[in-house]
């Protein structure tokens, strides 16, 4: 506390009117007697006075010392000239006229304005404590005033009510007042009601961010203890009295006591609520408050506060059962019957703020949730800084679940938050273009397809990134493949789409790679849906991208498994084109060729970069090109050409894995690949052959080969361009890998024992069809004969 | 026109009553009261095997007058009754099981509640809440 630097006369008066209060000459004025009747003589407002007692420190020591009744003194004439309480004024105001107490002695004692000059030592701790400037006249009072304030206090609630008010006016102030009272309590007005701790606390709680902080401190050092003391003052007595009791215990819980306690105080309350920008948050004081209740029944935080335990300790504070009920049904959020910590403050705040005179919500505002677990704050039991941090909304308005309570890792039922969580996560984990591709994967019913399922392509997050970076990177071609791919598998319009397709995706599972080369090629043909596939095309796309090692890479697609059927289905396309039919079931027809490749590519060879990338549905169009191609490749014979593209495949699936681009690539490839199996099939497949062996090798090559199948192909030249062109474009960027080029060996071969297959199968229908239709002409020619023999007859 | 009472053992008094329209409540509580009867009386018919959250559904009472009269009991023997009007068609037994259900759950959440007498009558506003928002679906 400032020193209180006093006039002479004022010294004087105030030396007399010491005197007079200390009956006992101990030099200690205790709050009550004559020094409550001093300050209601003062004719000062319950609240100011209240305010006086705070500032001077009273509260904080429980009596008035001689400095603190000086102080007092002093701010009852500060506060009698109308000039604001602040510790300040103490000294700055300089000629206060005396205070005036009409009912005692006062002549004098009104003569003299009550300039403290702060003998102030009291135990103002405050002072110290209370660095705001609102807290100063608190900080001098002392323990003086707050004696007399705790005097005042106790003689009459309704005049702590109104000192509490004031202190409202100057909000700053009063809470630090309070506070400071709060802390005196211990020294010796135990009983004093401080009237209107509860409005005060409500202050408090404004003030927290302002003075509270100083005070904090202090008041965190007190136990709640206090509070159940007050609590249970509540019980006996007027709750401001209750809430002095509470003083000598804890400061801090006093004030909060005080506070609920003076329920009585509803203005005050209703007052300080209106300053909150949520009523409903709980201080950092009130909570450690709470948490020392919840101590005292149940030791383990983290335990729960049985029903009938809290029933006995709420029933203290007075409320109607009815509310009690209500408050609990707000509080015991998971209806369980207890009360974990979080709720048991929920239910205490509840409380206070009902005895402050504030309705009960409908709703548990969110500040009072019960935070769970995994929110951040709920860590802390008896942080009052979360409590600083609630929601500021209005009263009632849950403005934020979390913050509300530091909740210990409670068994709250999951709230909001957690389940919001929740939700996220599973929403990450699961990609809804994942989701889709796998069902379009799942058409067909090629046993190699079915080795490939297994392989999640989508499954990897990365995939799809890559995928989708591929589909990009290509252009929106690709983007649109894939995902046409992934949504519509069966949209493949065409037989042949679908084959080239599921060539690709064939080839791209199979090697990735090797299809993107043949897809390299095809693009080119396709044209121009991606520009850049053919790009890559032209530039041996398959070379470009050799998509780096298939699909390996990926945990997601066995490549081993799934470059072999990618090269079944590299193969395949080739062959489709001729054995189109095959492949109806393939994937989407491919949205686009390089979606086709870009399954093709993911799942043959790992080609997780290549599936990934290779089209928004690399990831669907392998799978369902797969399927296709493997059936297809099953049927067919594998040809030659079609391990070659397989091959290529591979090495691209194994280029596009390893970036990126490469998944464009393989995606290209795929297209490229299917563009090869399908040029391949139309007989091209010596060339592609050649193609598709040397893929593993130079990825290039296959790329290579595949733009030649691709220019062979035609219908799919779309298709295939794009994803050749991808295919090409990752090869091209990707330098082999020679890991690849092994998971591209294998799947370029195992595509190419596909396509083989494929080719011959196509072969053979076509030789069925040929047949047939010798037949039919056969047919034909007899029937002519026929009617010209009947003719001349007509002629005739 | 909906009206839910739930009536405790053993003396079978209402402990919450709730109707809308509000009219006509009296000529409901009477209706109720009757039913009790046809509630004990099913409830005595089922004998010992009184766990199942079947049994605890009583289905239709009775249909008289242009409404019917739905029962549940809960295994602390405490009765939920439903008057339901007739005209309203469109409510469905699974839709008076469910409402039901809910019933049951907001008792029992207020059982839990500690300041709750077993017995008292049910002032809580959550589940005035509860049972207006049902019957404002049916309504």
């Amino acid at each position: 506390m400032e020193g209180l630097t006093l006039s002479e006369a004022e010294q004087r008066y105030y030396c007399d009117l010491f005197s007079y209060c200390d009956t006992e000459s101990t030099k200690k004025v205790a709050s009550n007697g004559r020094v409550l009747e001093l300050f209601r003589a003062a004719q000062l407002p319950n609240d100011v006075v209240m305010q006086i007692m705070e500032l001077c420190g009273a509260t904080r020591l429980g009596y008035f010392g001689r400095s603190q009744f000086y102080i007092a003194l002093k701010l009852v004439a500060v506060a009698q000239s109308g000039l604001p309480l602040r510790v300040e004024s103490l000294n700055t105001v300089k000629d206060l006229p005396l205070p005036r107490f009409v009912v005692s002695k006062n002549e004098q004692e009104s003569r003299h304005t009550a300039l403290y000059s702060s003998d102030a030592d009291n135990p103002a701790s405050y002072s110290g404590v209370i660095p705001p400037p609102p807290g100063r006249i608190q900080v001098k009072k002392g323990s003086v005033s707050h004696d007399a304030v705790q005097q005042r206090t106790s003689t009459d609630q309704q005049e702590s009510t109104s000192p509490v008010v004031s202190p409202q006016q100057s909000p700053p102030t009063s809470p630090h007042t309070w506070r400071k009272h709060n802390r005196h309590p211990s020294g010796g007005n135990n009983e004093r009601p401080l009237a209107g701790p509860g409005p005060f606390w409500a202050p408090f709680s404004e003030a927290q961010p302002g003075s509270s902080t100083s005070s904090d401190p202090i008041w965190s050092g007190h136990s709640p203890p206090p509070h159940q003391e007050n609590w249970v003052s509540f019980a006996d007595t007027p709750p401001t009295s209750a809430l002095l009791a509470m003083h000598p215990a804890s400061v801090q819980d006093q004030t909060t006591v005080r506070t609920v306690a003076s329920a009585t105080t509803t203005n005050e309350i209703r007052r300080q609520s209106s300053s909150y920008d949520d009523p409903w948050k709980i201080t950092d004081e009130q909570r450690q408050y709470y948490v020392n209740q919840f101590k005292t029944i149940q030791p383990d935080l983290n335990g729960f506060i049985p029903g009938s335990a809290a029933k006995e300790f709420f029933t203290k504070s007075k409320l109607p059962i009815l509310e009690l009920s209500h408050i609990w049904e707000l509080s015991d959020f998971d209806k369980d019957g207890a009360l974990t910590l979080d709720e048991f403050c929920a239910a205490f705040h509840l409380v206070v703020a009902r005895k402050n005179g504030y309705d009960l919500p409908e709703k548990l505002p969110e500040s009072l949730m019960p935070k769970l677990i995994d929110l951040e704050d709920s860590t802390e039991v008896g942080e009052q800084t979360g409590e600083v941090g609630y929601s500021s909304s209005p009263a009632e308005a849950p403005p934020s679940k979390s913050p509300s309570m530091p909740s210990l890792n409670q068994t709250w039922p999951e709230l909001n938050q957690s389940s919001e969580q929740w939700e996220t996560f599973s929403e990450r984990s699961s990609s809804s273009q994942t989701l889709t591709q796998f069902d379009s994967n799942i058409a067909p019913a090629d046993p190699d397809t079915a080795i490939v399922h297994p392989v999640p392509i989508r499954m990897t997050p990365s995939k799809i990134h890559m995928q989708e970076m591929e589909l990009k990177r290509t252009g929106s071609d690709h983007a649109n493949p894939t995902s046409p791919l992934l949504v519509k598998p069966p949209d493949l319009p065409e037989e042949n789409k679908m084959s080239s397709s599921v060539k690709f995706t064939s080839g791209n599972t199979v090697n990735g790679y090797s299809s993107s080369d043949s897809y390299a090629s095809d693009p080119e043909q396709i044209g121009s849906t991606v520009t850049r596939q053919r790009s890559h095309s032209g530039t041996s796309p398959d070379n470009a991208a050799p998509p780096p090692p298939p699909p390996r890479p990926h945990p997601s697609h066995s490549r081993s498994s799934s470059l072999d059927m990618n090269r079944s289905f590299s193969v395949t396309p080739g062959q489709q084109q001729a054995g189109v039919v095959a492949y109806p079931p393939a994937v989407p027809p491919r949205p686009q060729p390089s979606q086709g490749a870009g399954p093709h590519v993911h799942r043959p060879v790992d080609a997780e970069g290549l599936i990934a990338h290779t089209s928004t549905s690399p990831q669907q169009i392998p799978e369902q090109p797969n399927f296709a191609d493997f059936s297809q490749f099953e049927a067919f014979a594998v040809s030659g050409v079609n391990k070659e593209e397989e091959d290529e495949i591979e090495t691209h699936s194994e280029v596009l894995q390893v970036e990126k681009p490469s998944d464009s690539a393989s995606s290209h490839r795929g297209a490229k690949a299917d563009g090869r199996v399908e040029d391949k099939a139309p007989a091209n497949v010596p060339t592609s052959a050649g193609k598709g062996t040397t893929p593993l090798a130079p990825p290039p090559k296959p790329v290579r080969r595949r733009l030649k199948s691709e220019d062979e192909l035609r219908p799919e030249a779309e298709e295939h361009t794009q994803k050749t062109g991808v295919i090409a474009a990752v090869l091209a960027s990707q330098p082999s890998i020679p890991r690849s080029v092994g998971k591209d060996k294998k799947a370029i071969q195992a595509s190419i024992r596909r396509n083989k297959e494929t080719n011959t199968v196509l072969a053979r229908l076509n030789s069925e069809l040929q047949q047939q239709l010798k037949d039919v002409l056969e047919e034909r020619i007899s029937l002519e004969v026929q009617l010209e023999q009947l003719r001349p007859f007509s002629h005739l | 026109v909906l009206l839910s009472i739930i009536c405790s053992p053993p003396q079978n008094y209402p402990l919450y009553i709730r109707s809308i329209p509000t009219e006509n409540e009296l000529k409901f509580h009477y209706t109720v009261h009757t039913s009790l009867d046809v509630v004990d009386e099913k409830i005595s018919a089922m004998g010992k095997a009184l766990v199942d959250q079947r049994e605890l559904y009583l289905g239709l009472l009775y249909p008289t007058e242009d409404y019917k009269v739905y029962g549940y009991v809960t295994n602390s023997k405490v009765k939920f009754v439903m008057v339901v009007d007739s005209s309203n068609t469109a409510l469905r037994d699974n839709e008076i099981r469910s409402m039901f259900r809910k019933l049951h759950n907001s008792y029992t959440d207020i059982m839990c509640n500690p300041f709750y007498n077993p017995g008292d009558r049910i002032h809580s506003r959550a589940f005035d809440n509860m049972v207006n928002s049902m019957m404002m679906q049916v309504c």
